[in-house]
């Protein structure tokens, strides 16, 4: 690492908004240099001499700094190392910190020396649209092709481990956004600010002000700066009023919300307590977009030489930063904006070898000024082409026309001016993005020739457009806009009217109109590339072969050729590059117009917008009453939906089907203890439940009598199964409905729309009780004999019949228990408040330790409920089968309506071909049939195979000793005892099975009563 | 974002509210005297207008009612959003 000295050589004295009081040190591409609290990385690398930056993407030529701000194509830089690492960072947006580290992205091994650069000599084999034409045969080449391109692509890498920093979210609201604290945006802040209004100012800047800050403007016959320090002062001191600095509105979304992006704290590292980055969504009322403008550059030869930067942007750098660009500096402009920039440069000790001035006859104010300081000014003349070899040495000048066309006799009669640095101004751009994303048309203006926003044609409402961005590019005419729309939106947001503010005083400059030169032609001119998009390296003649191809949108045009994508979107190529194109097919601008203004401004980190939601913020995690209990007891885990359950409980080292199978067992053995708590629970009150149940499920409710439960089963309106559970009768007018874990919430949601929307004259109450109780089944021949310990009233037969329900105490707590089975077995399905869960769950298991009980999991549940045939919703109830198709039509209830009904009379839902779930086992005992299995008739034919239908859920049956299914079969209810073929193509299985009734265990249903 | 006045709630962002479809659909009184094609036509058929739709929308982060909001389509705009009573009393 070599010391690249603390020269600062370009630095000026006594200029600039620098703390020279503070010097920092950073280190870019391994060397260190120093910069001042108050730079930026691009100020400090100019102020240092750097001016090679970076690699362009296509041809990996040499590239500097050209702007001060959002638009920069070129200084991307890689930003820190290992976890804290970002890409694509722009130096002129990044401020300095000491010991900032970072690099250049697009280049290997160095940016000095870069292998790419070979890319240049083949350029004429990498036209527009050369991805396209070069890479697409072999359609099976791709694969290959693009693991070299994404290689050479020029962004820069992503961090590989864990990013180590905090990210916020805030939500905040108010009557005035303003976005962009410039002069216009500032006079709008203080004006709704004085009417009353809650007001967030937001800029990407570090300090207010915007573009007065980089000039030498005056207000008040006084430094404009001073202006800025006086709004800035009174708002800080206004309550309700919020600056957010570092902060850039990345996106204005329907209702006025606005994304805000902020970079916590003053560059470099945060403070432990702090976030990174905040992300802010904020609910305006009023939004004043007050975003400035966009210089652009003009297309001439090698115009992307280090040493060639925007006008406005060297300006800045020398009074915001005190930095020079160079000693010597060319201007090359169309408008009266770079005069500016040549005055100060002059002023500031600059050697400004000549203006050259496109237009024929410039005038006003600034014209005068350079004269009367003694600047040469070429009028009527263009840049041909940059002379220089790694940086710019000279600009070749020669006389042309309105159109940026030089005569044919060029060189004849071009002449060199020389210096180091060349300056540019093709206009500026008002910075439409937000208006745009607010959906605001934009409209041509040929006196500017730009896209203004067109404030006349159906303005997005509740949205304001001020300043340069709307067009205006006098600073008077700016404040005056800033300061009534600040005004209007106060009024707007409901305050009032507010008094009139007078504007301060600022005088108005005289001018001459620009004039719409986007490049300067000449017959050779093809011999030099004559960029537009500078980090796309999309050329002039790449648009114009675009045009030729007949690429004549411009929306196909960037996807084309790539113009204007990229991390900068083209803030300083799309305008130019569509007038171009629009010149190429001979039509106006205004019919091209623009590719569609996208958010984010500039990009957003992922960590910003996952804010604090990482890891097990994600989503939250829904634990039973019992789960302490089951973690400490060997329970593997598995999510459903959002809660967690036990699967199964390892004991010592078996395996997890031995776990399973001495879980099912053990049920059908004796007894288990399973937590069902996850399951719906709606509760349901008033006169007309009964008439409610009767119309949502399809079998009959109206004979449920009090203290009985009963099954039932819910359709979509389109006839298929949606849910099912069971009902228990508490009361005259209160019922206890249960649905699956899954369809919790949309079962109730469901239910409240038939009784607010197609039933509002039924008097029922729902009311969601899934989290107050804790649930848990009992199952297995023992159950009763294990309940009878802890319970205080009879559950025998007589006391407690199948299918009937009684409230009592359960180890001293009340509860309500269910006789309700799911496993076949004899059953009992208690619930106790779910603060009692664990505490009765502990005293249950102790009190059936000696009848052998153990807790079982979900999977032993699911074995369970296979082995009798219990469809669940998911597997088999998938949204595609009828109640018939499952064996249901004993069910549906005969007379009367229901949700569905109709829809099962229609002729597709009454097919005899439909598949219908029956019951699966292998031929050969010992084989397993695949999950997920396609059931054909003969498994050697070619393939696409006629499909009779598939494996819903499969399991290994301890009961029954071997492999089981339940499938969905096509006639499947006629074919018990046929053979098929269960084909796993993803296993590379296919074995025989036999088609079987689908109820393996217990089809008599003994076990359940006995 | 959509702002949603909840005429229960207030305004209340998008987030709280769940989509339910068109607002002038209901469900036959009689669907057994309904023909197959008007039974299709009531499960299946949905206009999808480019300008102002009655929809449903349900409060479920908030009150849980269901309420009629008229939306327009092309600008996002919520010209209303009320209960559902008057519907239901006609």
């Amino acid at each position: 690492m070599s010391n690249g000295g603390s020269s600062n050589r370009l630095r000026v004295a006594d200029l600039g908004r620098i703390d020279r009081t503070r010097p920092l040190s950073f280190t870019f591409n391994g060397t260190r240099y120093a910069g001042f609290e108050g730079d930026t990385l691009a100020s400090a690398l100019l102020a240092n001499g750097v001016r090679l930056v970076g690699r362009s993407a296509r041809y990996h030529r040499c590239r500097g700094i050209v702007s001060a701000g959002a638009e920069e194509p070129n200084a991307l830089v890689q930003l820190e190392a290992a976890a804290r690492t970002e890409p694509n960072q722009r130096a002129t947006q990044v401020l300095l910190y000491d010991g900032l580290v970072a690099s250049s992205q697009n280049c290997w091994p160095s940016v000095g020396f870069d292998i790419g650069a070979v890319n240049e000599t083949l350029s004429r084999v990498l036209p527009a649209g050369f991805q396209y034409k070069t890479f697409m045969w072999p359609a099976s080449g791709w694969m290959t092709y693009e693991r070299f391109i994404r290689r050479a692509a020029c962004l820069g890498r992503a961090p590989k481990v864990a990013d180590p920093d905090r990210y916020a979210h805030r939500h905040a609201h108010c009557d005035v956004l303003v976005c962009g604290a410039g002069p216009a945006g500032l006079a709008a802040a203080l004006a709704a600010a004085r009417g009353g209004a809650r007001v967030i100012l937001a800029d990407e800047g570090r300090e207010v002000g915007g573009s007065l800050l980089g000039e030498r403007a005056q207000v008040n016959r006084d430094d404009a700066t001073r202006w800025v320090q006086e709004v800035a002062t009174e708002l800080k001191s206004t309550p309700g009023v919020r600056v957010l600095l570092r902060s850039q509105v990345a996106a204005l979304w329907d209702h006025n919300i606005a994304t805000v992006v902020e970079q916590v704290g003053s560059g470099g590292p945060v403070a432990a307590h702090l976030p990174r980055q905040r992300l802010w969504k904020i609910r305006a009322r009023e939004i004043v977009v007050a975003t400035g403008a966009i210089e652009r550059s003009i297309a001439f030869g090698d115009n992307d030489l280090p040493g060639v930067m925007l006008a406005g942007s060297a300006r800045t750098y020398l009074n915001r930063h005190g930095v020079q660009p160079g000693r010597r500096a060319v201007v090359f402009t169309n408008n009266d904006s770079a005069y500016h920039a040549a005055l100060d440069l002059h002023r500031s000790g600059v050697e400004v070898s000549a203006i050259i001035d496109a237009r024929p006859e410039p005038s006003g104010s600034a014209f005068e000024a350079a004269i009367a300081a003694g600047i040469k000014v070429h009028a009527g003349h263009g840049v041909l082409r940059v002379l220089g070899g790694s940086t710019v040495r000279a600009a070749l000048v020669a006389p042309i026309d309105a159109s940026g066309r030089a005569a044919n006799d060029a060189r004849g009669s071009a002449f060199p001016v020389e210096g180091d640095t060349l300056l540019v101004s093709g206009g500026w751009n008002p910075a439409v993005h937000l208006w745009s994303q607010a959906r605001g048309k934009l409209k041509f203006d040929e006196a500017l020739a730009t896209f203004v926003p067109d404030t006349a044609n159906r303005p997005p409402p509740h949205i304001r457009c001020v300043g340069s961005a709307a067009g205006a590019f006098q600073l008077a005419d700016c404040v005056v806009q800033g300061l009534a729309a600040g005004r209007a939106a106060a009024s707007d947001a409901g305050l009032g009217r507010s008094p009139t503010m007078f504007p301060p005083l600022i005088e108005r400059e005289t001018g001459c109109p620009p004039l719409p030169v986007w490049q300067v032609d000449y017959p050779e001119a093809h011999r030099y590339k004559r960029f537009l998009d500078l980090q796309n390296d999309v050329t002039v003649a790449d648009v114009e072969l675009a045009a030729r191809e007949g690429y004549r949108s411009v929306e196909h045009l960037k996807r084309y050729t790539t113009l204007g994508m990229g991390t900068d979107q083209g803030k300083l190529s799309n305008i130019s590059g569509l007038a171009i194109l629009a010149g190429a097919i001979d039509t106006p601008i205004a019919q091209v117009g623009t590719t569609t203004f996208r958010p984010p401004w500039t990009p957003v980190t992922l960590g910003a917008i996952a804010g604090p939601v990482t890891g097990i913020a994600v989503d939250p995690l829904r634990r039973t009453p019992m789960d302490g209990w089951h973690a400490a007891n060997g329970a593997v885990f598995i999510n459903t939906g959002l809660w967690r359950r036990a699967q199964l409980y390892r004991r010592g080292r078996e395996s997890d089907l031995d776990a399973v199978n001495r879980e099912v067992r053990a049920v059908r053995g004796g007894v288990g203890l399973v937590d069902i708590s996850t399951l719906g629970k709606i509760d349901l009150k008033g006169r007309d439940c009964a008439e409610f149940l009767q119309r949502v499920y399809i079998n009959n409710f109206a004979t449920l009598a009090i203290g009985r439960c009963r099954h039932g089963v819910m359709l979509r309106e389109d006839g298929m199964v949606f849910d099912d559970g069971t009902v228990t009768r508490l009361g005259e007018c209160h019922y206890l409905m249960t649905t699956t874990t899954a369809n919790a919430a949309a079962v109730l949601s469901r239910l409240e729309y038939l009784l607010q929307v197609e039933w509002p004259d039924l008097d029922v109450y729902l009311t969601s009780v899934t989290e107050h109780w804790a649930a848990m089944a009992l199952a297995g021949p023992r159950s009763r004999a294990v309940l009878q310990k802890v319970v205080d009233i009879d559950v025998s037969d007589a006391g407690l019949a199948y299918m009937a329900y009684c409230e009592c105490q359960v180890a001293g707590v009340p509860a309500r228990v269910f006789r309700i089975s799911f496993s076949g077995e004899r059953s009992y399905e208690i619930n106790v408040p779910a603060g009692h869960g664990r505490a009765v769950w502990e005293a249950m298991m102790a009190a059936g330790a000696p009848e052998g009980l153990i807790a079982y999991g979900t999977e032993a549940m699911g074995v369970m409920r296979i082995e009798k045939g219990h469809f669940v919703v998911g597997p088999e109830a998938d949204g595609r089968t009828t109640p018939d198709d499952l064996g249901l039509h004993r069910m549906v209830r005969k007379d009367g309506d229901f949700i569905g009904r109709r829809s099962l009379s229609k002729p597709g839902l009454a097919a005899e071909d439909r598949p219908q779930m029956v019951g699966l086992v292998p031929v050969h005992a010992r084989e397993p049939i695949p999950r997920g299995s396609m059931l054909v008739v003969e498994p050697r034919q070619v393939t696409p195979y006629p499909m009779e239908g598939f494996v819903a859920s499969t399991c290994f049956s301890p009961t029954v000793g071997c492999s089981i299914a339940l499938a969905l079969v096509s006639r499947g209810h006629l074919r018990k005892g046929q053979r098929l073929w269960a084909m796993s193509p993803l296993m590379r299985m296919s074995i025989e099975v036999e088609v079987v009734d689908p109820v393996f265990v217990d089809p008599a249903g003994d076990r359940l009563r006995g | 974002m959509l702002l949603i006045a909840c005429p229960y709630c207030g305004p209340r962002d998008q987030v709280e509210y769940s989509y339910g479809g068109d607002a002038n659909v209901r469900r036959p009184a009689d669907p057994s005297a309904s023909t197959d094609a008007e039974w299709s036509a009531y499960l299946n058929e949905r206009g999808n207008p480019a300008g102002e739709h009655d929809e449903l929308w349900q409060h479920a982060m908030g009150c849980r009612r269901w309420i009629a909001v008229r939306r327009n389509t092309l600008t996002h705009e919520v010209v209303s959003a009320r209960t559902l009573k008057p519907v239901a009393s006609t």
